[in-house]
């Protein structure tokens, strides 16, 4: 199948950051392993961009298939965030709903999805609207059947927009110093609130409010690994072990997990005040840390691991 | 959208036996690449969706080069553009036909 032949790479040496999704799902998977569904060969693409004169992808920007991780079967999803910042639309959405869906008749060890988007591809907003909606409800129903559901974020697009209320929605996420999670982005928060508000021209202000590493302390995330192929290999295969069971007990837990982080942190101006409370000590020293010395101070918070979710 | 077709025969067909391969993606500046070995061996087809419309003569040169250059007899192959330059789109044909050939 064509993805299988994309491209072959070292996995220790792929970055995750500058990989389209089919490499990043060629090299996660056991080699030789991913069978892909609705490959470019099929031409499932957009049927609203021509309207706009605007190019379509011939997967329209996410790779859907099987595969096989440590040997167990999963099911995997990878967003191209290169293409229209990997955004959903009508086709690109149904894909990973499909899959989702597929999952309770397959039973896999597990659903793997690879964000990597901007949100809904406004073009076709409707149908991306509807699709972030159809693809959370999918979502639960396969985590009420007792399959775990592990976002991996770490692409050039991050996970924003509905993106962000579908990876709230999984068992548990992993992430890179380069991805980021949150729901409106940058440039929406300072487009209604002002650049007083939100500067999105601050690098170093997207990255330590909406950045890996801030989503891992305050245990947005529940990994945090290096910008490489294999660390979000290895992150996948603890987390999946890891998922928590899809309960009452389970959605208790969170509620109050999220109840007492505004209670301890709504009134942080800035996510280095919140570092400070969490118990970092040198809050300012985060954003340079390295993977390792990184992970050291996760060692020492209590917020960053819990059962919830 | 502009749609551009181009015909060629070749001398043989491309090495290798893998059916298709894709490469590249439809992004600002670059392009995807879709190969499939569906013709007879002596026969290449590119077919071309771009936006910028106005350069068939530049697509005509470029492809021409490759199919010189390559011989991709039996090769479909389709392209969704994103506004590559020549040089992008060169050197993404060469690839996916170093693909095919595998």
């Amino acid at each position: 199948m064509a993805g299988d032949r994309a491209a072959s790479t070292d996995p220790d040496a792929l970055s995750w950051y500058e990989a389209t999704a089919r490499q990043r799902v060629v090299a996660l998977a056991d080699p030789g392993s991913f069978r892909e569904v609705l490959p470019p060969t099929e031409r499932r693409m957009s049927p609203h961009l021509p309207l706009f004169d605007l190019p379509r992808a011939f997967d329209d920007g996410i790779v859907v298939g099987r595969a096989t991780l440590d040997g167990s079967p999963i099911l995997i999803a990878a967003q191209e965030g290169r293409f229209m910042g990997g955004a959903f639309g009508e086709v690109h959405g149904a894909k990973l709903v499909g899959l989702l869906r597929a999952a309770l008749e397959l039973k896999p060890k597990a659903v793997l999805i690879l964000f990597d988007t901007g949100g809904v591809r406004l073009q076709e907003a409707n149908a991306g609207e509807t699709a972030i909606a159809e693809t959370m409800r999918a979502i639960v129903d396969v985590r009420a059947a007792g399959i775990p559901v592990v976002g991996l974020i770490g692409g050039r697009a991050g996970c924003y927009g509905g993106g962000g209320l579908i990876a709230g929605t999984c068992s548990r996420l992993a992430v890179s110093e380069g991805g980021r999670i949150s729901v409106s982005g940058p440039e929406v928060i300072e487009t209604n609130k002002g650049a007083e508000e939100f500067d999105s021209r601050d690098r170093a202000l997207v990255w330590r409010t909406m950045g890996g590493k801030h989503r891992r302390l305050t245990g947005g995330a529940d990994a945090f690994c290096a910008d490489t192929v294999s660390a979000f290999r290895h992150a996948a295969l603890d987390l999946i072990d890891q998922a928590p069971s899809f309960d009452l007990e389970t959605l208790e837990a969170e509620q109050a997990r999220l109840e007492s982080r505004i209670a301890r942190f709504g009134d942080c101006r800035d996510a280095t005040d919140l570092w400070r409370r969490l118990g970092v000590n040198d809050p300012e020293t985060v954003p340079a840390m390295d993977t390792d010395a990184f992970a050291a101070t996760v060692a020492r918070i209590r917020e960053a691991d819990h059962d919830a979710r | 959208m502009e749609s551009l077709t181009f015909r060629h025969t070749t001398k043989k067909p491309l090495a290798g036996s893998l059916p298709n391969a894709i490469t590249g993606v439809v992004a600002s500046g670059n392009l995807e690449i879709l190969l499939e070995r569906v013709l007879p061996p002596d026969a290449c087809e590119i077919a071309i969706e771009t936006p910028i419309a106005g350069y068939g003569d530049v697509w005509e040169a470029v492809v021409a080069d490759f199919v010189a250059r390559a011989q991709p007899g039996g090769l479909r192959i389709s392209i969704n553009d994103g506004g590559a330059r020549p040089d992008t789109v060169s050197l993404r044909l060469l690839q996916g036909a170093r693909l095919m050939e595998a």
